[in-house]
């Protein structure tokens, strides 16, 4: 368990493909990348420990003179391009941009130069009596990022999600209203696939929350709605994919109606499994996975915080009912995990069916310490380490989670601390 | 605190403060469940207005939100509660208008590159609400029975509330032209009160509105004081920006 701090409120976690990186990105418009150092020979059982690799200002505040508006700098989201070569990529957006940024390291430097010295000033000519080949000697580690690609003036409305195609060579953006898609190559135009813009924004019930991509099927891809339901488009069946090509949507529970029943439905977030088959959906009170074949209704729910039912006009008026949480799968699809408010985070094994709250904190967490599952007690018989519902402390809530793609890593964003914790977790499932 | 705020579910006995359930449509005609629905629109419809002003305001909030209003005037139109009524300070010059809605309509027009139609800025919400019941909602809030809000507010604060939500409630039902920059002429420091209330920090005076929440403003006390001192903030700062332009 590592604990990092940081100044800035860190707004999305993301491994790359292999789990070697880690990267995040914060309220400021930063993203640091933290590197997994390799395993020591000396010490076997002591696992990769994720150490800084390379910060760098992502993204700057602007502002929109035409509407006097800011735009905020806060990176929404990260993803990582698959690796092709030496370098590693990833796209960084904001509200507004996304940009794609490479990162190199150099690690030797060629010395021997004919012309030049060692502190690159020219040499005098008549000193230089034979020819030498400048041989390539090692140097400390530099990490080099640069902006390769701006892609900008896509979007009207927020960007709450980017996906990159199982091609590797297009990706998805979408806003509240709209999904483009992007060639990596091609920065002045895209492509728009989705649009439920209404022709009078006086009619405007409905707004995308979140998309992805198809981990296999470069075709395909889903976006997820405010009023809760999964549209699956297919981009072979026409050029704007309006039409869905599946629609999942679980009809209400007519008994737990209320005038919050809507916005506690919202998705917010949206994940294929690994494997494809599945989708995972988070909305303010459950986490859902979805059988691709059967539309009518999720196979399994899971509830996250069921005790905050009866506090919805509360959260409703502080705004936490808003709040955006996400969801991860671990590797093989068996767990989904989710965070919640007082800094917990909860994992749900899909096949025992067991459940775990944990704590992300300083205090309850040492280094090597193992992680002491929660409770939340809503009346009955009290335990002593019990939390009550009342003394929950929404200021602290785990909105970013990130599953290392094959191992038992985790990355839990808490507000301004990023946490990584190591194996054992599913130990403690109870 | 921490009413359920159902609809159609059984109500249990007053003694169980935490919970409230019904079951029966009836308990839809209750006075406390009348009460709990209107403060539930009138929070709505502030938390419309106080779209934060220097960044566009999140839309998938304000289309929450939007459509929790309607819900509710739905909801009282089929009861029969809703009534017309007349605006109280008719000869008030300032033509007002919901900027929440404003806001959702016009940044989409302007980047369509369309010319602001007030009259289809306000035919938005005054749709929905034509003709909010404006002073009741404030009188009925005397009721004993209310478990959300209790009686005893101070004078002054329940002025101010009033008086802010009057405000809301007649820029609905102007449908001629305005500025944004009148809207915001008339704010005084009853209508800071207005947010501190509703965002559960007690004030100097303390006001049972936000005594009723404090034990659950408790646990989240920071971010709702910071925020409203923010939303202060931006508030000033867009008065600032109207008044260059």
């Amino acid at each position: 368990m590592k604990p990092v701090g940081g100044t800035d409120i860190i707004s999305t976690v993301e491994f790359n493909h292999t789990g070697e990186l880690l990267a995040t990105g914060d309220k400021g418009g930063r993203v640091v990348i933290f590197q997994r150092e390799p395993e020591s020979k000396n010490a076997p059982h002591s696992q990769g420990e994720y150490d800084v690799y390379s910060t760098f200002q992502s993204h700057e505040p602007e502002f929109d003179y035409l509407k006097s508006l800011e735009i905020e700098e806060k990176i929404n989201k990260i993803k990582w391009l698959p690796q092709q070569n030496a370098a590693h990529s990833l796209l960084s957006t904001n509200d507004k941009t996304i940009k794609l940024w490479k990162i190199t390291e150099r690690d030797k430097r060629p010395e021997g130069y004919n012309l030049k010295d060692e502190e690159g000033k020219l040499k005098d000519l008549s000193t230089v009596t034979s020819l030498q080949v400048p041989v390539l000697k090692p140097m400390d580690l530099m990490v080099e990022v640069s902006p390769r690609r701006v892609f900008a003036n896509g979007h009207t409305y927020h960007i709450n999600s980017i996906s990159v195609n199982s091609d590797c060579e297009t990706y998805m953006s979408a806003d509240d209203l709209r999904i483009n898609l992007w060639h990596l190559a091609i920065t002045d135009r895209s492509f728009n696939i989705v649009d439920i813009k209404p022709a009078n924004m006086e009619d405007l019930t409905e707004v995308i929350t979140a998309s992805e991509f198809h981990p296999h099927h470069c075709n395909l891809f889903v976006y997820s709605s405010s009023k809760g339901s999964l549209r699956l488009c297919d981009m072979r069946a026409a050029a704007l994919c309006d039409k869905h090509s599946k629609l999942f949507e679980e009809p209400e529970d007519p008994s737990n109606r209320s005038f919050f029943s809507e916005i506690i439905s919202s998705v917010s977030d949206v994940k294929f499994s690994h494997s494809g088959r599945y989708m995972l959906t988070r909305d303010y009170l459950t986490v859902k996975v979805w059988d691709l074949n059967m539309e009518a209704r999720p196979i399994e729910t899971y509830q996250v915080h069921d005790y905050l039912r009866s506090k919805l006009c509360s959260l409703y008026e502080n705004d936490c009912i808003f709040d955006k949480f996400e969801c991860a799968w671990n590797g093989s699809d068996s767990v989904i995990m989710t965070g919640a408010y007082n800094n917990f985070f909860r994992m749900f094994d899909r096949n025992t069916k067991r459940d775990v709250t944990l704590e992300a904190s300083r205090e309850s967490s040492k280094p090597r310490a193992v992680l002491k599952p929660r409770r939340v007690c809503v009346g009955g018989k009290r335990r002593r380490d019990d939390i009550s519902v009342d003394s929950l402390d929404f200021t602290k809530k785990i909105l970013h989670t990130a599953w290392h793609p094959a191992e038992n890593i985790i990355a839990i964003a808490a507000t301004n601390n990023l946490y990584i914790f190591q194996d054992k977790v599913n130990s403690e499932m109870h | 605190m921490g009413t359920m705020f159902a609809r159609g579910l059984k109500r249990k006995s007053p003694e169980d403060g935490e919970d409230m359930e019904g079951g029966l449509a009836g308990a839809r005609a209750t006075p406390s469940y009348s009460l709990q629905r209107q403060s539930l629109l009138d929070m709505s419809l502030v938390k419309l207005q106080l779209c934060h002003m220097l960044v566009e305001p999140n839309l998938c909030r304000s289309v929450l939100i939007a459509n929790t209003v309607r819900q509710i005037q739905e909801e009282m139109s089929q009861d029969g509660t809703w009534r017309v009524v007349a605006p109280q300070a008719a000869g008030r010059a300032p033509l007002d208008r919901l900027v929440s809605t404003d806001i959702l309509c016009r940044s989409a027009r302007e980047q369509e590159g369309e010319h602001p139609a007030p009259d289809v800025g306000d035919g938005h919400m005054a749709d929905l609400v034509p003709g909010l019941a404006v002073v009741p909602s404030a009188q009925a809030l005397r009721s004993p029975q209310s478990s959300l809000w209790e009686v005893d507010s101070s004078r002054e604060n329940r002025g101010g509330f009033q008086k802010s939500l009057d405000q809301i409630f007649e820029t609905l039902e102007n449908k001629t032209s305005g500025s944004v920059e009148e809207l915001f002429a008339d704010v005084d420091s009853s209508y800071y009160d207005l947010d501190a209330v509703l965002t559960g920090v007690v004030g100097s005076t303390p006001s049972a509105h936000a005594s009723g929440l404090q034990a659950f403003a408790s646990a989240a006390a920071p971010p709702p004081s910071s925020s409203c001192r923010s939303d202060l903030g931006e508030l000033d700062h867009a008065v600032e920006i109207l008044v260059e332009t």
